[in-house]
Parts: structure tokens; C-alpha cells; sequence
């Protein structure tokens, strides 16, 4: 008889030993003559027990972890492949408080599934809204999408059956559908264990999308750095073309759609939309001033559905099973869940789907369990690099998208960046102005040369050097970046940046502090 | 200012050494392949740099030939994207994650070791030719930090003695 076990092949996995792992319980298996079926299946986003290895026994799933090379004679020894005790036994899987408390919607395939079987994705509920999108005018499609409350992911939150609405009544010959992933904010990878871990729901819901407003192209714009989820997006989109889930022919309904991966090259920038269309063109990544915005001229001039990878992967739940189910979830405006992502100084570092709503406290406590390093924890971007710092003052904001706003946040992407208090805050500062200086496009001046500013004026004040003008300075600078940028980038700059000389005004007074003492 | 102007014009940019004969080959295989798709240079770009390992200079003025753009719409693709090079790398591109996450956990740190450890800055190779340095913007190991890809692998909790033993084996 032979024994089912599960080895991740998420990169995070990988990064911590599960390659070497998985040959190790394979050759440590066949010397005990003991025949083993492995499916390599995605995360279940519970990094700091990676890798997890998980075994069919006759009660279910039981996960054992973090499985170490030099643990494989153990395991065996003690009998894990039916599931017996051993020190690094969890108990079964979906009974792992961490994972037992979520609200797995988006995710509910993730780490559950092998991501490149087509056949395992149709026993686990796949293509189910694919097919009830097929019997449906494109009108109600979009009205399904609109009355479930999703807004994007990506981190704008702009609501997305308004985009749709807004292609779907544009005529154009060719329209497009476009995935933004270019995760490239800090401590967001939500993106990544989906086209890793569950490819064919992204690729089910850009077609989806593309039934609703006519769009017969669609593009994944993927960054460079992810090499692992562009190997199992082009897997399962050959895959979905052998079975007929993609091309002339979607599911024998006569319909067409048509899917690519395109890698990006490393520009920060080309996760705002417009820039990555001009870099889907095969032009520098430079941001476009809207209007004309992209639902009406959008790639190569055409209406352009674009959306983040959470978002589309997202709808085929809605048309499964409805707009009034995945409303149920959230609060206020902020509908349904948002997969958040513990990284950084955290002791449970790893993917939290949770209805909005939570508080940052609950995420940082009752799932990170504090710090990684075991100090306080003094600081939390929240919402990729762009986000700000918020203080453990301020750790009892729900997370929702008005809600956080009101203390100055962002929930953007739902990435959680932890430090502790060992950070200095106005090097972190700093690096906000760095980055931009590395990454702005150039197109407009004041994030062009704003930000190289910014780091000469945060470097004079935090030196002592007249500080009260250079603060003053720093923050009339702020002020025109946020209000004279044509994007994001050099518009939310300011956000760490004052959120730092804000909440940790001290860090900035070191040197004058030390020269006075 | 105007004397910069003045010696540049005195003395243009040189003009792109050609490509060697088997070179040449590789970059017209990739455009021939790639030509016909919409937005065709970025993965022809990526086609070429797959290939040879960055894109040469004399690989820009053919591209622009080929695909009748100018050799500075090229090269200002080319320079745009942090991600190619047009100098040749190390056997091995070891990218260092560089941003807040990592660096919530030690990646300057990291970076200083990694420095020391190669002799190199960012953007260097090292002097036995095994090891091109190059920071990165997340590799979306967040949870893991502090990160680095070696090659297409990726590592996470990076230590410096785990850092050395990666150097040290990997060849």
C-alpha cells in the first residue's frame, strides 16, 4: 500500500531546505521499501513551519514540521508516514490554530492542492465559476462582480466591477485583460503563493473577466524576481489550453481567450498600472498622465481591464458561489476577505486570509505571536513600501480600508512589514527617499528630484545641522511630493517618511541628543 | 557645462563595438523567434540576456535595426530596467534582498558580510570571475527574511556563516 504525503514547492519553502528535504524522504523511503506518492503542493502559508510535510493518514491530514535533512531517519523511524507521534508532529493540518482561525476564501485551494494538476483544481470546486460565467449575459457578470463589494487588491482598492463596467461599454474591436504581478512591495507575497500554489484561478478569473467585457487577450505582467511562479503560470496555462479551458474554444462554448506571461525587468514602477502598460509595449516603464485611464485607452490604445493577481483570483468564488455570500465577510466598505502577510520581525511569519476587520494587534499577537528576535515590537509598515509606520499606539485599528485611513494608514496590498525596537526610524526614513530615488520613472520632478532631496535634507537634520529649517524643510518637501507627483510612487513617498518624523520624532535627534550628553 | 558639451562632441560616443560572429547568431535567433509578438522588445530583450548573459552593446544597435526603432530607444529600454546588464557577469548572479522586511531582520548587516566576504560592491564580480553582486527589491520571501537568489534559487534566513557556506559550496 502505498502512502500519499505533501512536500511544498512554494519558493519560500524551497528557500528554507524543502528541495533537499523531498529527496531525502524519497531515498530514506525506498531503502525502508516503503512506496510513497508525493505531491508537491503549494504553501499553506505558514512559513515559520516550513518545511511542512504533510501525510494521508486514514484520519486525514497531519502535518509535521519544520522537517529538518538530518530529521528524515527519525520521521521514519517513529512511523510518520501513518502519521505517528513524533516531536515535530502538529497534529492534522486544518486543526493548526493558525490556519483553523482563517477565512480561507481566495486561498481556499492554496497549499490543499497539487497547483499544476488541471484535474485536482476540477475536484476542488475549479472552473465552477468559469461555467456559470458561460450561461451569463456579460452585463450580469459585471453586475455580480459589482454587487460583491471587491475592490482591488493591489492595493488602490478601487472598485473593480466599476473597471469592468466601464471596458465592458467601451466599444473597441480588441480590448485586453491584464494582470498586475509586479508584487513588488516589501512583505507582500500573497500574489506569488497564489500563481505558485493555485495558477489555474488566476488564469479562470482573467477569463472570466474577459467573457464580461469582451476581451479575447489577456496578459500576465509578472515581475523577473519570481522565476518559480513564472515556471507553474506557463505550466498550468499550457495545461488550460490542452483541456480547453483557454483558446478558440472555452469549455466548448464556441467562446475565445487567449493568455501570455510577460516578465518584467526589475522597475519598482511597473506595478503602477499605467507604467506597466508601457512596458507591456515594450517601452521604458514611464507612468502616463490620466486621463485617457486605461479602461478606455489602455494597452496598445484599447479599453484594458487591469487588475492585481488577488483580485482576479477572487472572482471565480463570486460566481460560484454568489455576490451575496462573499459580501457576508468585512465591514463597512471593505467587502469580503484580504489575504494578509505577516513579514519581517515576526515570530509566525506567513499568509493570514481574514475578513476585514481584524485589528492589526490581533494579526501582530494572536497569529505573529510578537517579534521573531523576542523584543518589542516598536513599528509595523503596514501597506508596502509606500505605507506608514504605525506605532504600537495605534495597533487597534481595524483593518479596513476607510478605517486605517482615518490613522493615516494604508491597507494597500495587506502586507504587514514588523520592527522591533532595535530600528532606527529615521534610516528608515531615508530608505523611503532612497527608494524612490532608485525607482521614480523620472516623468514628473518633484519625485524625480524630490526624493534625492530628501535624503540630503533627512541626512542634515538627523546630523544636526540647523534642524528646526531642515525639518521644516523636509516637510514642505513632503507637501509638494504628495501633491505634485503624477503617480504614487513620489505621491505616497511622504507616508513613511512623515509617519517616521511623526511617531519616532527621537530617532531624528540622535546625533544632537549624543553631542549634548 | 559647455566645455562637457564641447569635448563630447569633439570626441562622440564611440561608436558600439559589432558583435562576435557567434554572438550575432544568438541575438538574431532570439528576434527572429519574438519579432512578431505586440510589445516585442522587453522579451527580446530578456531572450537576449537569457542567451548571453547581458546585453551587449553591439546586440542594441542590431535589436533597433531589426525592429526599426532608434539605437536610443533601445539603450533607453536597455538602461531603464535595473535588470539588465550590458556588461558581461559573474558564472553566478547572487542577488541581495535589500528591502524593509529583510532589513527588518539584518540585511544590512548581511550586505556589509556579503561585501567583505567577496571583495566586491554591488554590481561587482568577484576577482575569481564566480560571483556578479546585485541588490534586488524583494524576492518575496518576506516571512523568511533576510533573502537572497543565487542563481534561480532562492534562500531564505540568511545568516553570514549560512551566507559563507553558500559562497563556499556553490560554484
Amino acid at each position: 500500500m502505498s502512502v500519499r504525503i505533501y512536500i511544498p514547492r512554494d519558493a519560500s519553502a524551497l528557500s528554507l531546505g524543502a528541495e533537499s528535504v523531498a529527496a531525502a524522504i524519497a531515498a530514506e523511503a525506498q531503502r525502508r521499501g516503503i512506496e510513497l506518492r508525493v505531491t508537491r503542493n503549494g504553501s499553506r502559508g505558514l512559513f515559520w513551519l516550513e518545511p511542512l510535510v504533510e501525510v494521508e493518514a486514514a484520519t486525514g491530514r497531519v502535518a509535521y514540521g519544520p522537517v529538518r535533512l538530518e530529521d528524515v531517519p527519525g520521521l521514519f523511524d517513529a512511523g510518520f508516514t501513518e502519521g505517528a507521534r513524533h516531536p515535530l508532529r502538529l497534529g492534522p493540518t486544518e486543526g493548526i490554530p493558525y490556519l483553523k482561525r482563517q477565512e480561507r476564501l481566495t486561498f481556499a485551494r492554496v497549499g490543499l492542492t497539487d497547483p499544476l494538476s488541471l484535474d485536482d483544481y476540477l475536484a476542488h470546486d475549479g472552473c465552477r465559476g468559469l461555467r456559470n460565467a458561460l450561461a451569463m449575459a456579460p452585463a450580469d457578470i459585471v453586475k455580480a462582480v459589482t454587487d460583491s463589494g471587491l475592490r482591488g487588491r493591489g492595493g488602490a482598492a478601487f472598485p473593480t466591477g466599476i473597471k469592468w463596467k466601464t471596458v465592458l461599454g467601451t466599444e473597441s474591436a480588441q480590448k485586453y485583460i491584464v494582470c498586475n504581478a509586479d508584487e513588488g512591495d516589501s512583505g507582500t507575497f500573497s500574489d506569488r503563493m497564489i500563481m505558485e500554489g493555485d495558477p489555474f484561478v488566476l488564469i479562470e478569473g482573467m477569463t472570466i473577466a474577459g467573457l464580461a467585457v469582451g476581451a479575447t487577450q489577456g496578459y500576465i505582467y509578472l515581475r523577473c524576481e519570481y522565476p518559480h511562479a513564472h515556471r507553474a503560470l506557463n505550466a498550468a496555462i499550457a495545461a488550460a489550453y490542452a483541456r480547453h479551458c483557454l483558446g478558440a474554444d472555452v469549455l466548448g462554448s464556441g467562446r475565445r481567450f487567449d493568455l501570455e506571461v510577460r516578465l518584467g525587468a526589475g522597475a519598482y514602477i511597473c506595478g503602477e498600472e499605467t507604467s506597466l502598460l508601457e512596458s507591456l509595449e515594450g517601452k521604458r516603464g514611464q507612468i502616463r498622465f490620466k486621463p485617457p485611464l486605461p479602461a478606455i485607452k489602455g494597452l496598445f490604445g484599447q479599453p484594458t481591464v487591469i487588475n492585481n493577481v488577488i483580485s482576479y483570483a477572487t472572482v471565480p468564488l463570486i460566481l460560484d458561489r454568489g455576490a451575496e455570500f462573499y459580501k457576508e465577510y468585512g465591514m463597512g466598505r471593505s467587502r469580503g476577505t484580504l489575504p494578509f502577510q505577516l513579514a519581517g520581525n515576526i515570530k509566525y511569519g506567513g499568509l493570514v486570509e481574514k475578513a476585514f476587520g481584524v485589528t492589526l494587534r490581533e494579526l501582530l499577537y494572536d497569529y505573529g505571536g510578537g517579534s521573531y528576535s523576542g523584543r518589542p515590537i516598536r513599528a509595523v509598515q503596514v501597506g508596502g513600501p509606500l505605507g506608514a509606520y504605525i506605532p504600537a499606539a495605534q495597533f487597534d485599528a481595524p483593518m479596513d480600508y476607510e478605517e486605517f485611513a482615518k490613522i493615516g494608514g494604508m491597507v494597500g496590498h495587506g502586507g504587514l512589514v514588523v520592527f522591533d525596537d532595535t530600528v532606527d526610524m529615521a534610516a528608515q526614513a531615508r530608505f523611503a527617499m532612497e527608494f524612490c530615488a532608485a525607482e521614480s520613472c523620472g516623468k514628473c520632478t518633484p519625485c524625480r528630484i524630490g526624493s534625492t532631496r530628501g535624503v540630503e535634507v533627512i541626512d542634515h537634520l538627523v546630523a544636526g545641522q540647523q534642524p528646526e529649517k531642515q525639518e521644516a524643510l523636509l516637510r514642505d518637501l513632503c507637501e509638494t511630493l504628495t501633491h505634485g507627483s503624477l503617480c504614487a510612487l513620489g505621491g505616497l513617498t511622504p507616508s513613511p517618511v512623515l509617519s517616521a518624523l511623526n511617531h519616532f520624532p527621537e530617532d531624528f535627534r540622535k546625533a544632537r541628543i549624543g553631542a549634548a550628553a | 557645462m559647455k566645455r562637457q558639451l564641447q569635448e563630447q562632441a569633439i570626441r562622440p560616443m564611440p561608436a558600439a563595438r559589432p558583435l562576435a560572429e557567434g554572438q550575432r547568431a544568438e541575438v538574431m535567433e532570439v528576434i527572429e523567434r519574438l519579432r512578431a509578438l505586440p510589445g516585442a522588445l522587453l522579451p527580446i530583450l530578456h531572450g537576449v540576456q537569457d542567451a548571453l548573459g547581458y546585453v551587449p552593446p553591439g546586440a542594441v544597435a542590431l535589436i533597433a535595426a531589426e525592429l526599426n526603432l532608434t539605437r536610443a530607444e533601445v539603450h533607453g529600454v536597455v538602461t531603464f530596467y535595473h535588470y539588465f546588464r550590458t556588461t558581461r557577469p559573474g558564472r553566478q548572479v547572487l542577488q541581495l534582498c535589500r528591502a524593509e522586511a529583510c532589513q527588518a531582520l539584518g540585511a544590512a548587516a548581511l550586505e556589509r558580510h556579503a561585501k567583505q566576504r567577496l571583495g566586491v560592491d554591488f554590481h561587482g564580480t568577484t576577482a575569481d570571475g564566480r560571483y556578479t553582486l546585485e541588490p534586488v527589491y524583494c524576492l518575496g520571501n518576506c516571512a523568511c527574511g533576510p533573502s537572497l537568489m543565487l542563481g534561480q534559487e532562492l534562500h531564505g534566513r540568511v545568516s553570514a556563516e549560512r551566507f559563507d557556506a553558500l559562497v563556499g559550496a556553490a560554484s
